[in-house]
């Protein structure tokens, strides 16, 4: 079964069987949002309005109808956080009234997309208290979001990424004696990063590989923190932007943890173009190896250790 | 345009009877009261925290709450009376202006962002016409029926033409109302804008009216639109005091509290109100007595 498919199936259940809703811009059209929404009831098609629509699915969500609210590309969320962070992240500490609203928040890149609609936004969304940000890239990953969000009353954002969509595979961590490097990798950096590592074998460079599901609560598996001691050199890889983003964020919280020295690589500072020589997307595999190359050659020679 | 006869209806304080005139009074009445001890322990400095008083736009509540029973509640922050006449404790308003745990946010939301879960009133952000979307979400999920207030102001965000869209398109049980007095703080109307939320709305096929804050005229049309939700008052009001804090800009445009209660005394009930207001004074005394005699 594949990512989307998953998600239908949750999204199917939860609107036939769990009376809830599901609000959208045209979901019902255009290969209903790559093959992940139903044709079922409860579903809403709401006018485009990026700036009203989140409030209508914060209303539900105090209904108790617990909404999936779908924003087809993440560079709208520009438009429509205002009612979700402000209203719906923040409502249970201040009223002690809780709005949980599923947001499938959908990244996208290349395909001369442009600068708009490509990459993910999760980053900015760790920011407000009161919203626990996932980034699931496997069936099995969004099944365990989604049933967080079910045993909790929190509103939650889930930054997917398109190109996932087709993914059926799960992930295991890897992690050898001898590595050289660690690479934490969230969203299609995983992707990215499991590329990256053929590259670098080939180099004779060992790195070890952990994936990232949740990056708000972030908390570090005991054998990330080890590998990280280990290796003493640490490099968080992400699709969205580097600059006060997730991969600098959870790379400062593991350099505090461990005693490594914890680099993050995520999106340049530069707009992205719609020519391909133009793209801020994803860091490649290539561009992965070649940091990491860096990273760990600096390292021997005895620079960039952690100060 | 703008007056305190706008829409004006000959009779109706007759049509609804002594009863009716009555319940508004001692709700509104209330209102004042309970504005008068927020301001007086404002000025006492017993808190310090930006408030928002209603005073001047005390009818509004009051009718609202007897026309509209059973509505869950999306106001802003100017929404004392509102809270005060569906229902809420005034207690707990009091405890949230001191900042106690005994408030109705426990000293979370102060003035402006009070809920009142035992009167259906969910708490504001802040966010001037958030309350609007959210509202109709919360009138679309359960299709029980919502009130929402937003200002002459905050009708202007964009967060409200969507949704008086979308209200109208899936036709919503809500009755949507813009308290207009004409001022987004200090910056007048006319200086802002040259439309009418009215007509917008109207515009959508929502029935509108644009009428002054008569609480006889608001019964009047509110008892016609909740039989055809939604629908759309525009209300053009007086705020007395300061947008927030206990001071004058000026004189009243008008004073819908004079005008109000000497149209009750036309009706013969002075002597039934001078007791409700004796007795609304003793409680509103009561529940700040402790704190203001400290
Ligand atoms: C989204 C947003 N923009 C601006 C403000 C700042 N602000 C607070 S109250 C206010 C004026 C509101 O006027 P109106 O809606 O007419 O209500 P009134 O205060 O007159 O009752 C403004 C501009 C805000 N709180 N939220
Ligand atoms: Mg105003």
């Amino acid at each position: 079964m594949t990512l989307a498919e998953t998600i239908q199936d949750i999204t199917r259940n939860h609107l036939e069987n769990n009376n809830g809703l599901l609000f959208g811009q045209c979901v019902t059209a255009v290969g209903w949002i790559g093959g992940t929404v139903p044709d079922c009831k409860n579903i809403v098609e709401i006018p485009m309005t990026d700036v009203a629509g989140p409030g209508f699915a914060v209303g539900a969500a105090l209904m108790n109808r617990r909404p999936i609210f779908v924003v087809r590309y993440q560079g709208f969320m520009w438009y429509n956080c205002s009612s979700l962070v402000n209203y719906a992240a923040k409502s249970k500490q201040v009223w002690g009234v809780p709005v949980p609203v599923f947001i499938r928040s959908i990244g996208m890149e290349g395909n001369g997309i442009g600068h708009t609609a490509s990459s993910c936004l999760h980053s900015i969304f760790m920011h407000p208290p009161g919203l626990p940000v996932a980034v699931p890239m496997t069936p099995n990953e969004y099944r365990e979001v989604w049933n967080y969000f079910l045993e909790h009353d929190d509103p939650i954002y889930v930054s997917e990424h398109r190109k996932s969509f087709t993914n059926s595979e799960e992930f295991e961590d890897e992690v050898y004696e001898d590595a050289d490097i660690t690479i934490i990798a969230l969203s299609m950096g995983r992707m990215n990063a499991l590329e990256a590592k053929k590259i670098l074998n080939e180099k004779g460079i060992k790195a070890n590989l952990f994936h990232q599901l949740w990056l708000k609560p972030f908390k570090p598996k005991k054998d990330m923190l080890k590998a990280l001691n280990q290796t003493k050199l640490g490099l968080v890889v992400d699709s969205d932007f580097e600059i006060t983003g997730a991969s600098r964020s959870i790379a400062y919280e593991l350099m505090h943890q461990t005693d490594a020295s914890v680099h993050a690589l995520g999106l340049e500072d530069r707009v992205c173009g719609v020519a391909s020589h133009l793209e801020n997307i994803t860091p490649s595999p290539e561009k992965i190896a070649t940091i990491v190359v860096e990273l760990v050659s600096n390292v021997k020679r005895g620079h960039h250790s952690k100060v | 345009m703008r007056s305190a006869t706008l829409g004006h209806i000959p009779n109706l304080p007759e049509k609804f009877g002594e009863e009716f005139a009555l319940e508004l009074f001692k709700r509104a009445n209330f209102n004042r009261h309970f504005e008068y001890k927020v301001k007086e322990a404002a000025e006492k400095k017993l808190f310090t925290i930006p408030i928002y008083l209603s005073i001047g736009t005390e009818f509004n509540a009051a009718v609202f709450s007897m026309m509209l029973q059973g509505y869950k509640i999306f106001g802003q922050h100017r929404c004392h009376s509102i809270y005060l006449s569906f229902g809420g404790k005034p207690e707990a308003l009091r405890d949230e202006l001191l900042g106690l745990e005994t408030g109705c946010s426990r000293g979370m939301s102060g003035s402006n962002a009070i809920q009142a879960p035992e009167a259906n009133m969910f708490g504001h952000s802040g966010l001037m016409g958030e309350q609007v979307p959210i509202a109709c979400g919360a009138a679309f999920a359960s299709r029980e029926p919502c009130l929402t207030i937003c200002g002459d102001a905050s009708v202007e965000e964009d967060y409200i033409y969507p949704s008086l869209g979308w209200a109208a398109t899936e036709k919503l049980p809500m009755i949507f109302v813009c308290e207009d007095n004409d001022l987004s703080i200090l910056t007048k109307v006319s200086v802002r804008r040259n439309w009418s939320p009215a007509n917008v709305a109207a515009s959508m096929g929502i029935p509108a009216v644009d009428i002054a804050d008569d609480p006889w005229v608001i019964a009047y049309h509110l008892e016609t639109m909740k039989e055809n939700l939604p629908g759309f008052l525009n209300i053009r009001s007086v705020r007395h005091l300061w947008h927030a804090g206990t001071g004058v800009d000026d004189v009243p445009e008008w004073d819908r509290y004079q005008l109000t209660t000497a149209a009750m005394e036309k009706l013969g009930l002075k002597s039934k109100m001078s007791v409700i207001e004796d007795e609304n004074k003793e409680r509103a005394h009561a529940i700040w007595a402790d704190c203001l005699e400290d």
